[in-house]
C-alpha cells in the first residue's frame, strides 16, 4: 500500500501540521519506505492472538473519593496551571477569536 | 587523592561518609568539568547552584549524622524529567523556555535521597533518535574518536547522549536516563559506559514528557553495575500518579550483588546472530558467554522466533502513541505559539491555523515524520492493519521471552549492531537509523529489565556493550550478571580529553 501526495496532506491535516508542498513531496518517500517496512507483519500469523494491552500485569487503582486527594494535582493552582501558557489572560487561556 | 571527578556514585557516597573530602568539593570539581566541556554540548541547561546547594546541606548532615544515601553526589538529569523552576525542553524548541512549576517523581525522589543536579541533559528531540541528532539545541558529541588519526565527530548515542556523553567524560558521575526503545543501553554500550532500564513500571513516569507511554521508562546511567543499582534504588517505588506504577517494594539491589552465577542459566538467542553482522560485535558476544561461564553460569542457545518482527511493530506501536502524546502540543496551554497574520485563504486566522503553524514550527523533521506515521496507522481504515496487528505481533514477542524464561534466568546478546558511528551518517536514511536499535526494542516490547555493561573495544578503539535481559522484576539477576561481566572484562578504557 503506496500513499500519495494528497494522502501526505491529508494525514498532516489530521496531524494539525502546517506543510507545504516541498515537505509533502519529501515526506512522500520516507513516508512510503517506512510503510513499506512495517507491512512485513503482514505475514506473521496472529490467528487467536489477543492484541496487547498492557506489557506488565497491574490492576488499575481507584482513588479515594475526595475533592483533591492529592494536593499537587488537585485545585487551586490556576496560577501555576497558567504560568507557561503563551497568552494567558484573566485568569484564563487566550486563544484567537474562534467565533465570527 | 585521586582526583575527585574520577570518583563512582559509591566511592563518593563512602569517602564523603568518612570524612576524606566535602560534598561541596565534589560539587565544584564536577561543575568546573561541565562549565569547561562546552565542546561536547551535553549540557542544555548547567545548574552548579543546585548541585552547591545540595553539597551543603551534605556536608550539614554530615555534621548532624542525618546522611541520606546519595548525600555528597552530584547528578545529571536528562532534559526530559520536569524540575521545578528549570527549563525543561526534551531538547524541542517546542518547549523551549517552559519552566515547569512542579517536580518529577523521579527527580524529585533523587533530590530527597541527597542527591544534587548539575544541569539538565541534552538528547534526541523528545527523546526520538538514536543519534542525538534531533536535537533541537544542537547534538551532543561524543567524547569518544577512532583510533584512526581522523577527528570524525562520533554520535553518543541516543536518546541518553547527553547522559551517555556526560558520564564518560567525567562531567557528572550519573544521570538518569530514559528508554523507549534503548534510549539508555544503546548509548551506555557507545560511550563504554554502563546503564539499565529497569522492569516498566518500576519508576514513575509522573513529570517525564511523554513520548510512549507503554514503553517509556526511566532508569540510571552510571560508570559501573554497582552504581546503577544505587542510583536505581533511589528512583524506583510505587507512585499513585502513574497509573501504571508498580505497587511493589523497592529491593535492595546493591547489597544483593553478587557476581558468583552458580546454579543460573544464561540464554543465548540465536536469532540475536545477524548475518553479515562486525565481526567484533560476535567476538565480544562469545568472549561475554565465557565470562558468564567461568562466573559459574550454565549457558543454553535458546529461541526468540518473532524478533525480526520487533523493530517493525515498534514503529508502529511508539508512533502511534507518539501521535497521541504530542497531540497536547496546541500553543495554548503551554510551549510554543505561532499566530499566523492570515490563513491560507487570506482571511484571519483561527485556532486550527494556529494549531498547524506552532506545531509546524515547534517540531523538527523526525518528530513530525513520527506523528504523521502514528496518525496514519491510527487512522479510520488503516488502525487494525496496521496497529491491531502490532499489538498482537507484541503479544507473540513477549510469549517468545515467556517461553524462553522457562530455560534459563537471564539472556545475553549484543546491545547494539555496532559501535558509534560517525555523525551524519545515518541522518539521509531514518530506516538506517532505526535499524540500530534492533537487539534494545524487543526487551522494551516485552517491559522487561535489560542492562548494557561495557565489555570490549572494537579494532577502532570504540567500545562495545553487551546487554542482559531479565525476567519481569527481576533486576537482580540482571544486575548480577552484568557484574560478572564487569569484573572479568576489566573495561577501564576512556576517552583521552581533547574537550
Amino acid at each position: 500500500m503506496t500513499i500519495d501526495q494528497a494522502t501526505v496532506r491529508k494525514i498532516a491535516s489530521l496531524a494539525r501540521i502546517a506543510i507545504s508542498d516541498a515537505e509533502a513531496a519529501a515526506m512522500e518517500g520516507e513516508l512510503n519506505g517506512i510503510l513499506g517496512w512495517v507491512e512485513q507483519l503482514g505475514e506473521v500469523d496472529v490467528t487467536g492472538v489477543e492484541p496487547m494491552t498492557a506489557v506488565i500485569p497491574n490492576t488499575l487503582r481507584l482513588r479515594d473519593d475526595v475533592i483533591d486527594a492529592d494536593p499537587l494535582t488537585g485545585g487551586n493552582r490556576r496560577d501555576d496551571v497558567l504560568a507557561n501558557a503563551p497568552a494567558a489572560m484573566h485568569g484564563f487561556f487566550g486563544v484567537p477569536k474562534v467565533i465570527e | 587523592m585521586t582526583e575527585l571527578t574520577n570518583l563512582t556514585v559509591a566511592q563518593i557516597r563512602d569517602g564523603h561518609r568518612a570524612g576524606d573530602f566535602s560534598a561541596v568539593e565534589v560539587a565544584e570539581a564536577f561543575s568546573a568539568n561541565v562549565a569547561g566541556a562546552k565542546a561536547l554540548n551535553a549540557f542544555i541547561v548547567e545548574t552548579p547552584e543546585h548541585a552547591l546547594e545540595a553539597a551543603k546541606q551534605a556536608d550539614a548532615d554530615r555534621a548532624a549524622g542525618t546522611l541520606k544515601p546519595l548525600s555528597g553526589v552530584p547528578i545529571g538529569m536528562k532534559d526530559l524529567f520536569c524540575t521545578d523552576g528549570v527549563q525543561t525542553t526534551a531538547a524541542s524548541h517546542m518547549l523551549e523556555g517552559f519552566i515547569p512549576r512542579y517536580e518529577s517523581t523521579v527527580s524529585q525522589k533523587l533530590w530527597d535521597a541527597g542527591a544534587g543536579m548539575l544541569g539538565k541533559l541534552n538528547l534526541d528531540q523528545f527523546a526520538m533518535g538514536s543519534s542525538n541528532e534531533t536535537s533541537y539545541f544542537g547534538n551532543v558529541i561524543s567524547p569518544w574518536r577512532r583510533k584512526d588519526g581522523g577527528n570524525a565527530a562520533l554520535a553518543p548515542g541516543g536518546s541518553s547522549g547527553g547522559s551517555s556523553t556526560a558520564i564518560a567524560a567525567r562531567l557528572c558521575p550519573a544521570a538518569t536516563g530514559t528508554d523507549t526503545g534503548g534510549s539508555i543501553r544503546q548509548p551506555a554500550a557507545f560511550t563504554g559506559i554502563s546503564g539499565i532500564k529497569p522492569t516498566y513500571g518500576r519508576c514513575s513516569r509522573w513529570g517525564i514528557v511523554a513520548f510512549a507511554s507503554s514503553l517509556d521508562q526511566a532508569g540510571p546511567m552510571a560508570r559501573d553495575v554497582r552504581d546503577c543499582a544505587i542510583m536505581l534504588e533511589n528512583m524506583a517505588g510505587f507512585d499513585a500518579k502513574d497509573a501504571t506504577s508498580l505497587n511493589l517494594p523497592v529491593p535492595d539491589w546493591e547489597a544483593a550483588l553478587s557476581s558468583d552465577l552458580k546454579g543460573k542459566t544464561v540464554g543465548i538467542p540465536k536469532e540475536y546472530r545477524l548475518e553479515g553482522i562486525d565481526p567484533d560485535i560476535d567476538a565480544m558476544w562469545d568472549a561475554g558467554i565465557a565470562m558468564l561461564k567461568d562466573a559459574g553460569a550454565a549457558v543454553v542457545e535458546i529461541s526468540l522466533p518473532h524478533t525480526k518482527y520487533a523493530l517493525p511493530a515498534y514503529y508502529i506501536i511508539a508512533p502511534a502513541e507518539a501521535s497521541s502524546n504530542l497531540a497536547r502540543y496546541d500553543g495554548v496551554r503551554y510551549g510554543l505559539r505561532d499566530l499566523p497574520a492570515k490563513n491560507s485563504s487570506g482571511g484571519g486566522a483561527g485556532l486550527q491555523d494556529m494549531y498547524a503553524a506552532t506545531r509546524a514550527e515547534g517540531f523538527g523533521p523526525e518528530v513530525k515524520r513520527r506523528i504523521m506515521i502514528g496518525t496514519y496507522v491510527l487512522s479510520a481504515g488503516f488502525y487494525d492493519a496496521y496497529y491491531t496487528q502490532a499489538q498482537k505481533v507484541r503479544t507473540l514477542i513477549a510469549r517468545d521471552f515467556e517461553q524462553a524464561f522457562a530455560s534459563c534466568d537471564v539472556i545475553l546478546a549484543p546491545t547494539a549492531p555496532s559501535a558509534a558511528f560517525g555523525l551524519g551518517e545515518k541522518m539521509a536514511d531514518p530506516l538506517a537509523m532505526y535499524l540500530n536499535d534492533v537487539f534494545a526494542v524487543p526487551a522494551s516490547l516485552a517491559g522487561l529489565p535489560a542492562m548494557s555493561v561495557p565489555a570490549a573495544l572494537n579494532r577502532e578503539g570504540l567500545p562495545l556493550g553487551l546487554q542482559i535481559i531479565g525476567k519481569a522484576f527481576d533486576e537482580q539477576s540482571v544486575l548480577n550478571a552484568g557484574l560478572a561481566i564487569e569484573e572479568r572484562a576489566g573495561f577501564n578504557a576512556r576517552a583521552e580529553k581533547w574537550w
